[in-house]
């Protein structure tokens, strides 16, 4: 048998069933593969013996012969999830130390299949960030390279741990979470698979809030096949989350037929950006083709208020950051600054939180203040939310217009390097150009990697769906999945 | 608009950030960066336009007013950088 820790969810469970494995051997060889990847950064808390305990249990399960599809499937959970007696810090110093009391409910709901969780994953501070270069824990790293040059580059943010793990075989799979587009970017980066689901199908309970009208749990996998399983496990209705939904979750799996036939693919004029590099134009063409030969319809839309998507987002997300983040404040969890004879509480809240925040979430937390204080809210906040219900109604237009789903790049670029100069914070949100609007409008989207470029770097295409229907959107990433043929795997260096 | 650096530490001390004198300046001019990018939302025709609420239209879910959870002092004091007698400790509020 090959490496077991770099089997997809689907072979693994096939593999369990049959008896050919055990949890405990899946279990182990994650355990090595992690233990020798210390130089990608991807985990950041390890738990071994959780780990070895959950596949025992899972091992006694399957034996047992009722094991869900996810019983006995190493996994790596994103460190935003709270998960309990374990360290959950949102790679932010400000959380040092927390441990919570309780699971969140997505990583519950995977225990309760039967996964075992190897360690908590890097990623940007309080999920901000594209490049995982704000993390507490210093950089998590691409597995791939642009062919024999040694530079390392970023694997995406802000779920670049989970997408570095997943690419380099450490985990089958890994959580994610996705604001403006933080788990499709990193697939895209890392030629994986991910998919942020409909807004409220997972629980957001016990996820570390970043902006709560936007953020959505989903999966990162190695293939289209095991997000459809994955996400299932994620999925429910929680009375602890007033918003997810109270609406059945179907069996993503059994809706994977490949058959794409008379589906309308929109292509978006807008997602046509000036400057874009000739190779994702190119990727995107190819796309456009493999769905019109697997039978689909293509048809040119518009969606024109494409292009103040990452303008309202960036008043939208901080403004909801600056009001959550408002918690941190030394008292009842994480970092308390040391303070100076005579301080009193403003005094520990503002040390507090200038030294536990790093410097893009206070830079964020101070714009969302900004755009909520007195005299800016209507111009800013409110204009940004009007302008957020122009973009949602582009999408149920061209929806109501007979689209199934639309395709675009997932990225206007592939990896790049760690440590790249940035003097203009603005650059590096134009990371999110091709899925905010996603976040924004409350759509499922999933990454599928259907390329590489030039010098060797994988290249991700998008697929937007309509609300709810995430079973044929996969469908439809299955279809281009097996059109794209994508194989491809980082070499190992590490 | 364009912020100076007294709406700089105005900003600073509403998010009760600790910002140094000399960084404020910097501050000031990344904010700039910032709203410049945001200030294209002001070409938008937003004429008639309800801002947004909620993502989907359903409707929140209700449940009888009643308490469901507590209990747990010894948890919910756990993480804290200091507690003592059962409660958190800060530094003195009131005179």
């Amino acid at each position: 048998m090959t490496d077991l820790n770099t089997l997809t969810i689907a072979e693994a469970r096939d593999a369990l069933r049959r008896g050919d494995t055990t949890a405990i051997e899946l279990t182990e060889a994650c355990l090595t593969a992690i233990d020798g990847a210390g130089a990608l950064g991807a985990f950041v808390h390890h738990t071994p013996d959780l780990a070895r305990e959950q596949a025992q249990a899972a091992d006694a399960r399957i034996k047992a012969g009722e094991a869900p599809a996810m019983c006995g499937i190493p996994l790596g959970i994103k460190d935003l999830f709270c998960t309990k007696g374990v360290p959950s810090q949102a790679a932010s110093g400000i959380l040092r130390g927390f441990t919570p009391e309780y699971e969140s409910t997505v990583s519950q709901n995977l225990f309760d299949a039967g996964a075992v969780m190897l360690g908590k994953l890097n990623m940007d501070e309080f999920a901000m960030g594209s490049s995982n270069e704000t993390s507490v824990y210093g950089n998590a790293v691409n597995p791939w390279r642009r062919g024999n040059d040694d530079a390392a580059l970023t694997p995406g943010g802000s779920s670049g741990g989970s997408a570095s793990a997943v690419a380099a075989d450490l985990c089958l799979a890994a959580t994610g979470t996705d604001t403006g587009g933080s788990i499709r970017q990193p697939a895209a980066f890392t030629g994986i698979t991910g998919i942020k689901p409909t807004y409220g199908r997972c629980s957001r309970w016990g996820i570390v809030a970043f902006a709560s009208s936007l953020d959505q749990a989903g999966p990162m996998t190695k293939s289209v096949r095991d997000s459809a399983i994955m996400l299932q496990a994620m999925c429910s209705h929680d009375p602890k989350d007033s918003t997810s939904a109270d609406i059945p979750v179907p069996d993503f799996e059994a809706m994977l037929t490949g058959d794409i036939k008379g589906k309308v693919i929109g292509i978006p004029k807008e997602y046509r950006m000036d400057g874009m590099p000739a190779e994702i134009e190119k990727l995107w063409a190819d796309g456009t083709a493999m769905l019109k030969d697997a039978g689909a319809e293509i048809r040119d839309i518009s969606l024109p208020h494409t292009k103040y998507a990452l303008p309202a987002y960036y008043v939208i997300a901080p403004a909801e950051a600056s009001s959550n983040l408002a918690r941190y404040d030394g008292v009842r969890y994480g970092h308390r600054a040391t303070l100076d004879q005579g301080d009193g509480i403003t005094e520990m809240y503002e040390k507090t939180r200038a030294e536990g925040f790093g410097a893009e979430v206070q830079r964020r937390v101070m714009v969302g203040t900004y755009v909520l204080s007195a005299g800016f809210y209507d111009a800013y906040y409110n204009r940004a939310r009007k302008v957020r219900a122009l973009i949602k109604r582009d999408f149920e237009t061209v929806f109501d217009e007979g689209i199934d789903a639309i395709l675009t790049p997932a990225t206007p670029s592939a990896a790049f390097e760690l440590g790249r100069e940035t003097s203009d914070p603005v650059e590096m949100y134009l990371n999110d150009v091709f899925t905010v609007t996603v976040n924004l409008a409350g759509l499922p989207g999933i990454a599928v990697p259907a390329g590489l470029d030039a010098q060797g770097l994988p290249l991700g295409l998008q697929l937007i769906g309509r609300p709810w229907e995430e079973g044929d959107l996969l469908n439809t990433a299955y279809a281009l999945e097996q059109a794209a043929g994508f194989v491809a795997k980082p070499q190992k260096w590490w | 608009m364009s912020i100076d650096t007294a709406t700089a530490a105005k900003v600073a001390k509403l998010a009760r950030i600790r910002v140094e004198e000399d960084d404020l300046p910097a501050l000031a001019q990344e904010f700039n960066t910032i709203l410049g990018f945001i200030e294209q939302l002001s070409e938008v025709d937003v004429d008639g336009v309800e801002p947004m609420t909620s993502v989907t239209p359903l409707r929140l879910k209700r449940r009888e007013d009643a308490v469901t959870d507590g209990g747990m002092q010894d948890k919910i004091l756990s993480n804290a950088p200091d507690a003592r007698e059962g409660f958190f400790a800060v530094p003195k509020v009131v005179e």
